[in-house]
């Protein structure tokens, strides 16, 4: 247990290390956006003064390390300024308070996601791997090919035409606000929750079974045969504990997707999460949101590996029980 | 459990009639098991002897009705105890398994599922099958452990797989079979990948078990000298044909079959030794170790002399191969010196010349791993050729064909891949590329390991028929003892990195031995059926 701990600590501070390294790119590469918010907001007339002044005041003109280590510094503490566009006059809006409601509803799709995509993914998996080579084996993954090998906001407007026009169960438009009530909120999301889960469905499906089929050439799998065991006990019982390990880096790599890769989906529904906000802070140069959505995906992605690692680890006897 | 009534010694309990097996192999049947009778009585060991190839793992497996991914039964029956098991659903095939016929495979430490712990494993078909409650189960398998002797054997099975030693772990194997008490086991080479001063103690252990029960059992290896302790009776396969069965006494003494006889040959080739003061490599006082905590070589010293050949023998993990990567350079020692011609040679490969290099060659064990799948053997024996002596284009190509010529193979073999070469030619061609260097030392890493008995001794006779010629020097590692008497001048013990003894062959095979030699001596199987018996009774008094 002492050795499990050990790591996961040990990857717990490569993960901040890494966290650490992914501001200073997010912060400089941010630099190297032509143009900014001030020229981007006074139009293509403004003189080099008024840019300059408005500058000053959003002490853009200090030098940049000063800015990051500002910016880093005020981050950890989780505090992560102040958006420009939300600041009017004396009134400035906070970037958590921009981003919060947003996270939420991102977090909240997600996991909805998650919650339908992973069991189903791992069932029809391990169904392939028991009755592989055969027709249901050869369906499923044809159609988990299929659904993987189109772009989501096809496959999005798909749903869209059969469920919310044709069949009218779903409305369009996913918007939701703060006082959405929680069954509501999984009413209007769930169309493009089930777009995004036929598109990661595919992948983690894919890996289960070959993981799984990967070990069913091991000794260990024909003693279990020879011991009397069921098809489906074998793959349970003795091949998918061992098969643990790569099935869940591809499933964190997935979830990962599930909070930063859904912005075109959230484009389609008109859903109100980060993604689409990010865009838009992209394009308007909010620099404050941008770093700060930039570096919850970083720590999404390093978290859901984290966690997969430690799955990983749990899951190998001869790290868990040392000799 | 079985009745116990109905075991009555010398009722046919397995019968196999003009069995045929066919297995898949470049997308075409072929006949593995060319239509084999076979009858089993009750309390009876059947030993099945062959090299690789002959159907005997996919023989035993018949008897469970189990044929692997890429074979199928196509003829015969199959009768175990009045049920045809070729007309048998794969649910009743489901219940025979594990629980009246079990199997105790090669390598325990494969075998077992390295997710599960031991004791679970050991019950498992006693639990899946309902033949006990699992408290019943647990209180049995305890009491197995400890008939085979295992260590502390109330808690051993709490331990994974990973946390016992390859002996124990074997034992382990046997105990799980006999959880549900079967009429019939199949012993699949159960200690092959054993040293011998294990296998001692797992051979007693399953022959003792399987006396207590009364269980019959088919016991397949291709070592005579075992079989001899284990089976009543004895089947020489080859090819999927019978050639031979008798009653074990007397398949020992007058074998009817050339192929038989032959099956002895290498236990009786032996060169007289022939020592040589001129020494050509000298190793002083080395240590070496992977990573710096464990000394894997300790205060090794080994002189070897020119054109002599001077045998490495230990168990697993006593340093022999070290040894071989400490002299290529390939791992750099941490004490000690090394000298080659009178010349100490530098630690790391990397700062050696390359004349140096050529002339210290090795041979490996697996040529299946240590030959490049993607070249011809043209290119394989060349590259030495180039490297080292600068040959090119048709020279170097007429320098290839009389190296092959040497190995004893003609030149159309030249433009052939590794794939299209059986085993001994592949090792062949190893010794070759080894040769093209012209080296003065060859070291050989159990390089007759992976071979059948015969390939075995051909390889071997090879060996030192390129040393007349050449006056190479071999420094030969094996585990093997047989090996060591045929090949040998010099002989040198290891033991937990150290050397435990050396000097001229008779020497070291006759007494007074160190105590780990006389060990690892009387460790070696003979052809007696009652050298385990006698050895077991001597250990006993001592």
């Amino acid at each position: 247990m002492n050795l499990v701990l050990k790591t996961v600590l040990q990857r717990l501070g490569l993960g901040l290390i890494t966290l650490f390294a992914v501001s200073i790119i997010i912060f400089s590469s941010l630099q190297m956006l032509p143009g900014g918010y001030a020229q981007n907001i006074l139009g293509q007339g403004a003189t080099p003064e008024t840019v300059k002044n408005f500058n000053h005041e959003l002490g853009l003109d200090r030098p940049a390390t000063v800015r990051y280590v500002e910016w880093i510094g005020n981050a950890v503490r989780g505090d992560f300024g102040n958006s420009y566009s939300g600041t009017t006059g004396t009134i400035k809006r906070s970037v958590s308070a921009i981003i919060g409601p947003r996270l939420f509803n991102t977090f909240f799709l997600a996991s909805m996601a998650a919650i339908i995509a992973v069991p189903l993914s791992l069932a029809l998996g391990l169904l392939a791997a028991l009755y592989r080579n055969s027709w249901y084996d050869r369906i499923i993954n044809s159609v988990t090919l299929t659904t993987i090998a189109m772009p989501e906001f096809f496959i999005a407007y798909i749903l869209v035409f059969v469920f919310a026009v044709k069949l009218r169960w779903f409305s369009p438009l996913s918007t939701v606000g703060e006082h959405t009530p929680f069954l509501e909120h999984i009413y209007r999301a769930a169309l493009p929750a089930l777009t995004m889960t036929l598109v990661i469905v595919a992948h983690m499906m894919r890996m289960t079974r070959a993981s799984v089929l990967n070990l069913l050439s091991s000794p260990y799998i024909e003693m279990a045969q020879l011991k009397g065991a069921s098809k489906a006990y074998v793959i349970l019982r003795h091949a998918l504990p061992n098969a643990w390990a790569p099935i869940a880096t591809v499933v964190a790599f997935n979830l990962a997707y599930l909070v930063v890769g859904v912005v075109v989906v959230e484009v389609v529904y008109v859903y109100p999460g980060i993604g689409q906000m990010m865009v838009d802070a992209v394009s308007s140069r909010d620099m404050p949101v941008v770093q700060a959505c930039a570096l919850i995906f970083a720590a999404t992605y390093i978290t859901l590996n984290l966690l997969a690692d430690i799955i990983s680890i749990t899951t190998n006897p001869r790290l868990l029980h040392p000799k | 459990m079985a009745n116990d009534t109905k075991r009555v010694k010398g009722d046919i309990l397995l019968e196999i009639k003009g069995l045929k097996i066919d297995g898949k192999s470049d997308d075409q049947w072929k006949p593995i098991i060319k239509g084999i009778d076979l009858t089993l009585r009750r309390g009876e060991v059947l030993g099945l002897i062959g090299e690789s190839g002959a159907g005997k793992s996919t023989l035993g497996l018949a008897a469970m009705a189990f044929a692997r991914p890429g074979c199928r039964i196509t003829a015969g029956t199959i009768v175990f105890d009045g049920m045809d098991l070729t007309a048998a659903d794969e649910a009743q095939k489901r219940g025979l398994r594990g629980s009246r016929i079990a199997y105790v495979a090669q390598s325990a430490a494969a075998s077992f599922n390295p997710a599960h712990r031991i004791l679970e494993q050991t019950i498992e078909t006693a639990i899946t099958h309902n033949i006990m409650p699992r408290e019943k189960a647990e209180t049995d398998a305890r009491d197995l452990y400890k008939r085979l002797q295992l260590p502390n054997p109330d808690t051993i099975g709490t331990r994974f797989p990973h946390q016992v030693s390859g002996g124990q772990l074997q034992r382990a194997m046997t105990a799980m079979s006999m959880s549900c008490r079967p009429d019939l086991i199949i012993f699949d080479e159960p200690t092959t990948a054993l040293d011998v001063t294990t296998q001692v103690e797992v051979l007693a252990a399953m022959r003792n078990i399987v006396e207590q029960f009364n269980t019959a059992a088919i016991y397949i290896t291709h070592d005579l000298a075992v079989v001899a302790q284990m089976a009543h009776r004895i089947m020489v396969l080859r090819y999927g044909n019978l050639v031979e069965e008798a009653p074990t006494r007397e398949m020992l003494k007058q074998p009817t079959q050339d192929y038989t006889k032959s099956l002895w040959a290498v236990r009786k080739l032996e060169k007289p030794e022939s020592p040589n003061s001129d020494i050509v490599l000298s190793i002083n006082h080395v240590d070496a170790s992977y990573g710096g905590k464990v000394k894997v070589l300790d205060d090794v010293s080994v002189q070897v002399p020119r054109g002599r050949t001077v045998a490495v023998v230990g168990e697993s993990g006593s340093g022999k191969s070290t040894l071989a990567r400490a002299i290529t350079g390939l791992l750099p020692i941490s004490a000690g010196d090394i000298s080659f011609n009178g010349k100490k040679l530098s630690r790391a490969l990397i700062d050696r010349d390359r004349d140096t290099l050529r002339r210290i060659q090795m041979i490996y064990q697996s040529a299946d791993t240590a030959l490049n799948p993607r070249q011809r053997v043209r290119d394989i024996i060349g590259r030495p050729l180039e490297f080292y002596l600068g040959l090119k284009g048709a020279d170097r190509d007429r320098k290839v064909v009389s190296l092959l010529e040497s190995i004893e193979l003609d030149e159309t073999y030249i433009d052939r891949f590794p794939s299209e070469l059986s085993g001994g030619q592949k090792q062949r061609v190893s010794i070759a590329r080894a040769l093209a260097a012209e080296p003065e030392l060859i070291i050989c890493d159990e390089v007759t390991s992976a071979l059948d008995q015969i390939v075995q001794e051909e390889i071997l006779k090879l060996l030192m028929k390129l040393q007349k010629d050449t006056n190479v020097t071999y420094l030969f590692i094996t585990h093997d003892i047989a090996t060591v008497r045929a090949i040998s001048d010099e002989i040198v013990v290891m033991h937990k990195g150290k050397v435990v003894q050396q000097g001229l062959k008779s020497k070291v095979l006759n007494p007074p031995y160190p105590a780990y030699t006389e060990l690892l001596l009387s460790s070696v199987p003979e052809m007696d059926p009652d050298w385990l018996t006698n050895l077991l009774k001597k250990r006993a008094k001592a």
